[in-house]
Formats: structure tokens, sequence, C-alpha cells
């Protein structure tokens, strides 16, 4: 049936358009081929997630499951200490996502609503320290973090293991893009937007909060999207300036995870593809923002 | 009224009255009248805009950035104070450069993994932006499957590609019967082979990255270009790389720029396998091994954090002078 009506749709394309070269037959086979090439690790590790390690064991690795469970996921999940990782990363991701966006949209309206001295400056120092890579800022971030004591008036405790901690170099590094991003999506708004509000007498504030941020809400929506799943990806961070603790996003736990669960790798699959669940659902159900997140940051830098 | 404005509307550059601080300045003696529109209030609020995020980026960004550099010229091990008899002048660069055993495998591994990046897995990334560029019927399709893995973490990435790569349980090895502890091929474990594995991994990656950014670039390319090429008689090859490649200035160095910087920062895979040693040194697992992990060569792992910036400073200083220029025009 499916052939059928494919065969006729072909015909009259080919009538309309040109006829079905081979150049492109080769053309959608190669796409194919690559298409199934790329798909093929991750759809493995789902594969051996969901055979048991005795079936695997006993048929060879390369076999039809015996049996396809999801006891796997329930052991990784209760073994590796899952639900307190899954809580580690909501608690570090959701706040550094929203403060990230809201700073970044203050720096971005001011340095491009008004003119003033430092605006290219400022710019610019954002902007690069996101390009900056982050180890060559890791050793003394350490040793600040291990002596600023955090909260204040608890003594013995440090910034370093702390969740503000996290969600602070989280934010201060995310910012940098996000003001990049969105200082070229408001150079993008009208200029009389701001001068007549600000002849209406309205206040910088309100201009800020009740004109122009709403009229970014595509681009927060785009950015909120790619930087949920940057910094619920964030390895680097969490694992260097956090002990090896509860506290730790499960992105970095999975570090622990790869020594405990090495001999048995349909166990370390599922515990993999446990911690991939969250990013796979933004590609699933967000997959346009979080591509015109990606290409905001380039289209028009 | 509004054109007037917008003629006189200052730009970035146009900032002569010379207003300390951030102070509104841009072009304050011609446009006196509208910027008396900004209350004291208002310029608080502007103020403090931009001044607090840029004090913490500041405090935690550029100032570790250059305490870097000052460790750099010590031998703090992070115990104690640091005094006059911690500095030791260039002695971690000397050591660096002439005793430690990983530094120049460590550089080399960091240009192999930028060269491969910039070479293989770039150029496909755009080869398969340019195929699905084309009306496809089934383009939507393919570009969801060569993005997916750009969702997940490279530390994801590194135990999905352990199942392909693991010695006796993986997929390779099974598929090509090499499992016996006689012709087993230890894909990970190998010093000689590792590096090209991780380095298959992590393009698993780059490549949708980079088809995603170079495909919203070729759909933003004026489509008239490409007609009146394929008028002239062009081939499909000659359009691309006489018209649509060069039109493509400004993404082409956005990839160049995520690609060198994807390069430098490489840490999370190769930490993910093996903590980045026995053949997966780069600069960024040393700074960490010696600066944090096992040693607390502070001053020394500085030294190789400093090198590191000197080599990052070149894309992003080509980035921000790009930038600059465009800003300006």
């Amino acid at each position: 049936m499916t052939a059928v009506s494919q065969a006729g749709r072909t015909t009259i394309a080919s009538v309309n358009h040109r006829p079905i070269r081979p150049r492109r037959i080769a053309l959608y086979a190669f796409l194919t081929f690559m298409a199934v090439t790329w798909l093929f690790p991750l759809l493995w590790a789902i594969y051996t997630a969901l055979r048991p390690y005795a079936d695997t064991l006993a048929r060879g690795y390369i076999s039809v499951a015996g049996t396809i469970t999801l006891d796997n996921f329930v052991n990784a999940f209760n073994q590796g200490g899952f639900p307190r990782a899954y809580a580690n990363s909501l608690v570090i991701a959701v706040p550094a996502v929203i403060v990230t966006l809201f700073v970044a949209s203050m720096v971005a309206f001011a340095v491009t609503r008004f003119s003033w001295r430092f605006n290219l400056v400022a710019l610019m120092i954002f902007t690069a320290g996101n390009l900056l890579p982050p180890q060559v800022i890791i050793v003394p971030l350490f040793r600040l973090y291990t002596l600023i004591p955090w909260p204040p008036a608890d003594n013995g405790k440090l910034l370093y293991d702390q969740y503000l901690g996290v969600i602070l170099i989280n934010v201060v590094f995310q910012t940098g893009f996000c003001v990049f991003v969105l200082s070229n999506y408001m150079k993008t708004l009208s200029r009389e937007l701001t001068e007549a509000a600000l002849a209406d007498g309205a206040s910088v504030w309100r201009i800020y909060w009740n004109v122009i941020l709403p009229l970014c809400r595509p681009a927060l929506a785009a950015l909120a999207t790619l930087e949920f799943t940057f910094i619920y990806n964030d390895f680097f961070w969490a694992l260097l300036l956090m002990s090896k603790g509860d506290k730790r996003p499960i992105t970095s736990a999975l570090n622990n995870l790869q020594g405990a669960f090495f001999t048995n790798t349909n166990l370390l699959a599922a515990g993999a593809l446990l911690a991939a669940i969250p990013t796979i659902l933004v590609y699933v159900f967000l997959q346009k923002h979080f591509i015109s997140g990606l290409t905001l940051g380039s289209s028009k830098g | 009224m509004a054109d007037n404005l917008a003629d006189v509307a200052p730009d970035v550059s146009g900032s002569q009255a010379g207003t300390p601080g951030v102070a509104l300045s841009g072009g304050v003696k011609r446009l006196r009248g509208r910027y008396t529109l900004l209350t004291r209030r208002d310029k608080l609020t502007l103020g403090l805009m931009v001044g607090l995020p840029l004090l913490f980026d500041l405090a935690l960004i550029w100032g570790p950035t250059i305490v870097s550099v000052v460790f750099s010229f010590t031998n703090w091990n992070g115990i104690g104070g640091i005094t006059d008899k911690n500095f030791i002048g260039l002695k971690n660069y000397e050591s660096l450069f002439t005793a430690y055993p990983f530094f120049w495998p460590a550089l080399q591994h960091n240009i192999l993994w930028l060269a491969f990046l910039m070479f293989v897995a770039t150029p496909i990334g755009i080869f398969f932006a340019v195929l699905l560029d084309r009306e496809l019927r089934a383009s939507r399709i393919y570009q969801t499957v060569f993005y997916l893995p750009v969702v997940l973490s490279l530390a994801v990435i590194g135990i999905i590609w352990t199942l392909q790569y693991a010695p006796e349980q993986g997929f390779i090895n099974n598929a090509l019967g090499r499992t016996a502890n006689n012709n087993l091929i230890d894909w990970y474990g190998n010093p000689s082979l590792n590096l090209w594995a991780a380095l298959v991994a992590t393009s698993w990656r780059h490549v949708g990255y980079i088809m995603v950014i170079y495909l919203a670039g070729l759909k933003s390319v004026d489509p008239a270009l490409r007609e009146a090429a394929k008028v002239d008689g062009a081939t499909e090859r000659q359009i691309f790389f006489r018209v649509v490649f060069p039109v493509m200035a400004p993404i082409n160095i956005v990839i160049v720029v995520v690609t060198v910087i994807e390069a430098l920062r490489a840490f999370d895979i190769v930490y993910i396998i093996n903590r980045g040693k026995n053949g997966l040194e780069l600069l960024s697992t040393l700074i960490t091994n010696n600066g944090i992990s096992e040693s607390n060569r502070v001053g020394f792992a500085s030294a190789i954090a400093v090198v590191l910036l000197l080599i990052s400073l070149v894309p992003i200083v080509l980035f921000l002078s790009r930038t600059m220029r465009e800003e300006r025009r």
C-alpha cells in the first residue's frame, strides 16, 4: 500500500520536476546509510540495557535477546543513587537557568538599548569569558571556593561542595553566551520602542520588564531550552567544585557509575540512558527551541 | 519623527562625552534633550544591571585567570599563605618544557584533537548540511538523526561508546571476533589507539553540532545567488565552493572558532574513559590532575593553565575582533 502511493507520488513528482536520477538515489542511499550508522551506538546502548547480563553472557553479545526486561534500569536506578542525583541536577539546573536568563537579559538590555562608554568592552568581557576553557581558571577557582565560608554564619562550611557554588559558576559562565545571543536579538528590535517609552516617562526598569523582555520571548524560550541542556550536561564544574559527596548532579555522578558498573555493561548502559532521559525529552519535545538556541548564537553573531 | 530619531541615535563608538563609570554618555551633547529623560534612578538601575553581573564575571572568571598567571610563577602547594619565598620565576615553565614527561604528549594530543575535529568532523558536518539543504523528501528525518547526539552530555557519550569499545563486552570486538585473550583489541586501554577511539566518539557529537549551525547559515543564503550561478551553467560543486562558501564567511568563522574552542576544552570524555592518562593526556586533564586531584602542585598546574590560556586567546581574539568590526559597521 505504502509502496503504491509512494510510487504514485514519485511519478507525479517526476512529471512535474525532473526525472529521478541515479545521483538522487545514491544520495538517499548514502544518507540512509549514514543515518543508520549514526543511530547505531544509541540503539545498541538501548538494546544492551534491555537485556539481562546473564542473557548476553549465555548467548553472546551480538545475539538475539532471549529476554527483554527493564530490570537493568530498575537496578541502576536503585544502586546508582539516581533519585538523589536527579534531585541534585534539578536543584542546580533550574535556578541556574532562570538566573542566567534574568541576568543576561538585563545586561543585553542595558548595552543594546542605551549607548554608554563601555558598552562594547562589557560585551567583550562577557563573551570572551564564555569562550575561555574552564580548565584555565579551575585551580584558582577551586582555591577561592575552599576559602570562602558559606553560609557566612555557619563556621566550617565552605562554598566548595555546595549547590550555590556550582550554580554560581554555571550562571557566570553561561551569562556570557546568553548576553551575546540576547544582545544580537535585541538589536533587531526597533529603537523607537525605547525612545517612545522614555518620552512617555516610563522608568528604565519598566521598559526592560514590560516592553523589551516580552518581545524577547522566542529568544528566551530557545535559550532556556539550550541552557537547561548545557547546565544539566555539565560534568566539569560539579566534578571539581564538589567533593565525592551526595550533592553531585547526575552528569558528574556518571563518573562514579562508570567505576561501579564497569564489570556489567548492561547495567552501565541502563545507567547512562537514565542520565540521558531528560535531555532526550528535550530533544523530542523542544527540538525547535534547542536548534534555534544553537543557531541564534551563530547566525547573527 | 521616527526617522529623525533613528538618524541621530548614538552608535556605540559615539561616546565623546567622557562621563566616567557606567554613566550614560553616548552623544550627551548632541542629544541632551533625550537623555535628560533618564532620571538618577534610571541611571542607577542601568548601572546595577550591568555592574553587578560584570563584578561577578570579573571575580569568578577574569580574576582567576589573572591569578593563574601569578600562581604560575610560584611553587605554592596550596598550604599556608604565599610569601616572597614562593616566587620561583620561570622554573615551572622550565620543568614543564624540559622535564615533565606528559607536557609534549598532551600538547600533541590537543593538536591532534583539533586537527581531527577541524579536518574530519567539521567538514563532515558541513557536508551533511549541504546535502540536507536540498529539497529532499526526508531531509527533516535525517537532520533529526544527525543532531541527536548533540543533546547528550560528553560523559554519557563516553559511556555509550564504551559499549562499542569494551574489550570483551563491546560491540566492535565481538563483531570482529577479537575477544579472546590473545587477539583482543583494547580500544580505550591501548595508548596508541585510545585517542582515536575518543576522537570518533567526540566527533559523533561534533558533526551534528556543526551541521545544525551550518544548515541555519545555508538557509539564509539568498537563493537568487544560486539560481544565477545555475543559469550560468555552474555545477553544484562550483556553486558551493565559488558562490555559497564565500557568502558564508561569517558562519565559517563561527565554525572555526567553535571547533578550536571545543578542541581546547576537551575534558569530559577522556576523564570518563580513564581520567586523562595512558595516552589520553590533554592539557586540560594535566591541569586538574596536577592542581587539584592528586598532588597540590598549584604553581605547576597554573603554568599549564597559562599555556592553555595563551593558545585559547588566538580563537577568542579572532572572534572578538570580527564581532567588533561588525559592531562598528
